[in-house]
């Protein structure tokens, strides 16, 4: 087996089950659940060379290398994840796993609630960042690591990092907040709650309990991931990547008709996603993403919240996003100043939106490379 | 070691809590995190020197001083700021004095002397913008868009009580030469400030 250059190669999922019952911040009780993980690199003697790695709202545990020599895609963060990238795994021990509430085969809506013998559906309870943390920590502990070298994540997988720094201060010696945000605004809840009416208004829906009809919402499903992706990419890069181009030459004149390229385009990755994904796992990381906001444990300050940290931040942003902007990003900088954190902060400069923490410019890697390479050496 | 940051480090109280405005690729403050045990802050735009910065150890924040300004410290927030060779680059100079002043305790800038004699010499004989070593820019490309001499600058903190508490007058290599003295305005070249309300 020949494995690409700077990929971490052919690498298998596993699955972790734990039976002990994780109480959520809702209130309810999970009697047991799985997390399906993926390592990449090795575990040191110490095990301080651990680096754990979020994803973000469709994310899942598959984030570098391939599972079959001919997967057409490598795993969703394999441009900063293998030998000599930011995250090099000749250094780092990379863990990455699916969420609870997720869909690809971690416990959530789509597996069976033992109390019912039927999947979980719509009565899979709400699930938080901190509920993350918490599993997250689990996972940890099962693995052998007391604490890891960084917590690196974009968009909520950076949220995921920024709670680990204020709920368990003593476990994360790097949190690593890409294209991220101490909390939405009513900009991003307001997008949120147009995907999750797009899902729950499609007749196929049935309350959440479309398994039993052997049907899924495709439609609302769609339509929400085309909301989203229009909030991941910038006008530039839009304007970049389709302009006006139309699919034929000329007018149809239709208006059912797709005319131009870029309806084409959000019209094929929604018909993808909602084959792919769990909507009832959407509705629950749109809430999630909602709910997010560590400074509310602490009278809504933030500065309180992080005073807790004991964790080494790396805050990124890119200036063409507008879902996460860079003012945001500047606010948790702000607040991790006052509460005199040590914290390093670039604004990358990059066409492409949200979508630009998965895009491997230059100096993204750049920046990205020499903080990581600055944890490498404290590990080594 | 650049000899104007040695000066720097010799007025730095150990244990200060620093804020370095336009901090380059992170040199004084990784001498003085080393020597002085200061904690804080540089800002920077340029791209390579942020990454140098984060090689070092340094914390480094992306912020245009010229866009941003300082709003986003509260006041009093730093023991002192610190500013080399970067006042004359600013759109605002006199402002930006008073947002250090507002958010440190204590303020230590350095700028090129533009009284400095072969400064005027040169203007005189030729008719043109002077360039020098310290200054090796044209009138048109020059970052250097608001230039003082020793005499405007302590003239300006006449004007905003701004009280001097140490000043540091040295040549291009930042040497204290015992001549610079006889004559600062015309005989120095780079001049070294340490403000304070």
């Amino acid at each position: 087996m020949h494995a690409e250059e700077g990929s971490v190669g052919i690498v298998v999922p596993r699955k972790a089950t734990f039976d002990t019952p994780l109480t959520l911040e809702c209130g309810k009780t999970l009697p047991g659940f799985e997390l399906m993980y993926e390592t990449y690199g090795e575990l040191n003697a110490d095990a301080s060379n651990a680096v754990l790695i979020c994803h973000a709202l469709s994310g899942n545990h598959h984030a570098a290398g391939k599972h079959h020599p001919d997967d057409k895609k490598p795993g969703w963060w394999d441009s900063c994840i293998g030998p000599g990238k930011p995250i090099d795994t000749r250094t780092f021990y990379v863990v990455c796993l699916n969420n609870i509430g997720g869909c690809a085969g971690s416990t959530g809506p789509n597996t069976i609630n033992p109390a019912t013998g039927e999947p979980w559906g719509p009565d899979f309870p709400v699930i938080t960042v901190k509920d993350w943390v918490k599993s997250q920590a689990m996972l940890a502990d099962r693995l052998g690591i007391k604490t890891w070298a960084a917590i690196v994540g974009g968009s909520l997988g950076g949220m995921q990092a920024l709670q680990w720094a204020v709920d368990l201060p003593e476990r994360v010696r790097h949190a690593v907040v890409i294209a991220s945000t101490p909390k939405l605004t009513a900009q991003n809840i307001a997008f949120n709650e147009v995907a999750r009416k797009a899902i729950t208004s499609d007749p196929d829906f049935h309350g959440g309990w479309y398994y039993r009809h052997n049907t899924i919402p495709r439609r609302g499903l769609m339509l929400a991931r085309m909301v989203g992706h229009i909030t991941y990419l910038s006008d530039a890069s839009m304007g970049e990547k389709f302009g006006r181009e139309l699919r034929n030459q000329s007018f149809k004149y239709g208006v059912l008709d797709t005319e131009f390229e870029v309806e084409s385009y959000l019209n094929y990755q929604g018909e993808r996603f909602s084959k792919q994904f769990d909507a009832n796992t959407y509705l629950l990381m749109t809430r999630a993403l909602d709910y997010f906001d560590p400074s509310r444990e602490y009278g809504g300050d933030l500065v309180t919240a992080l005073e807790r940290a004991q964790a080494e931040f790396f805050v990124a942003s890119f200036t063409t996003d507008w879902r996460f902007s860079p003012e945001r990003s500047r606010e948790l900088v702000d607040a991790l100043m006052k509460a005199r954190k040590h914290v390093c902060y670039a604004e990358i400069d990059a066409p492409y939106g949200h979508d630009a923490f998965l895009i491997p410019t230059p100096r993204y890697l750049d920046v990205f490379h020499a903080y990581m390479g600055r944890i490498a050496r404290e590990v080594a | 070691m650049r000899a104007d940051l040695e000066i720097i480090s010799n007025w730095v109280k150990p244990g200060s809590h620093l804020l370095d405005l336009g901090c380059g690729d992170g040199t004084l403050l990784r001498h003085l995190m080393d020597t002085r045990q200061v904690t804080g802050y540089g800002l920077e735009i340029n791209a390579d020197n942020i990454t140098a910065c984060i090689e070092k150890g340094v914390n480094v924040i992306e912020q245009n001083l010229d866009t941003a300004g300082l709003s986003n410290f509260p006041d009093q927030s730093f023991d002192l700021v610190v500013m080399t060779q970067a006042l004359q680059a600013v759109r605002r100079p006199d402002l930006l004095l008073d947002e250090m002043l507002r958010v440190g305790r204590e303020a230590i800038v350095t700028f090129p002397n533009f009284g400095h004699w072969r400064l005027r010499t040169w203007l005189m004989i030729k008719g043109r913008m002077p360039e020098s070593r310290t200054l090796p820019y044209k009138w048109y490309n020059t970052p250097n868009i608001h230039l003082c001499t020793f005499k405007d600058f302590e003239e300006l903190c006449v004007q905003k009580n701004v009280y001097i508490r140490q000043r540091m007058v040295v040549d291009d290599a930042h040497r204290d030469r015992w001549f610079i003295q006889i004559w600062p305005n015309m005989l120095g070249q780079v001049a070294i400030y340490h403000v304070s309300r």
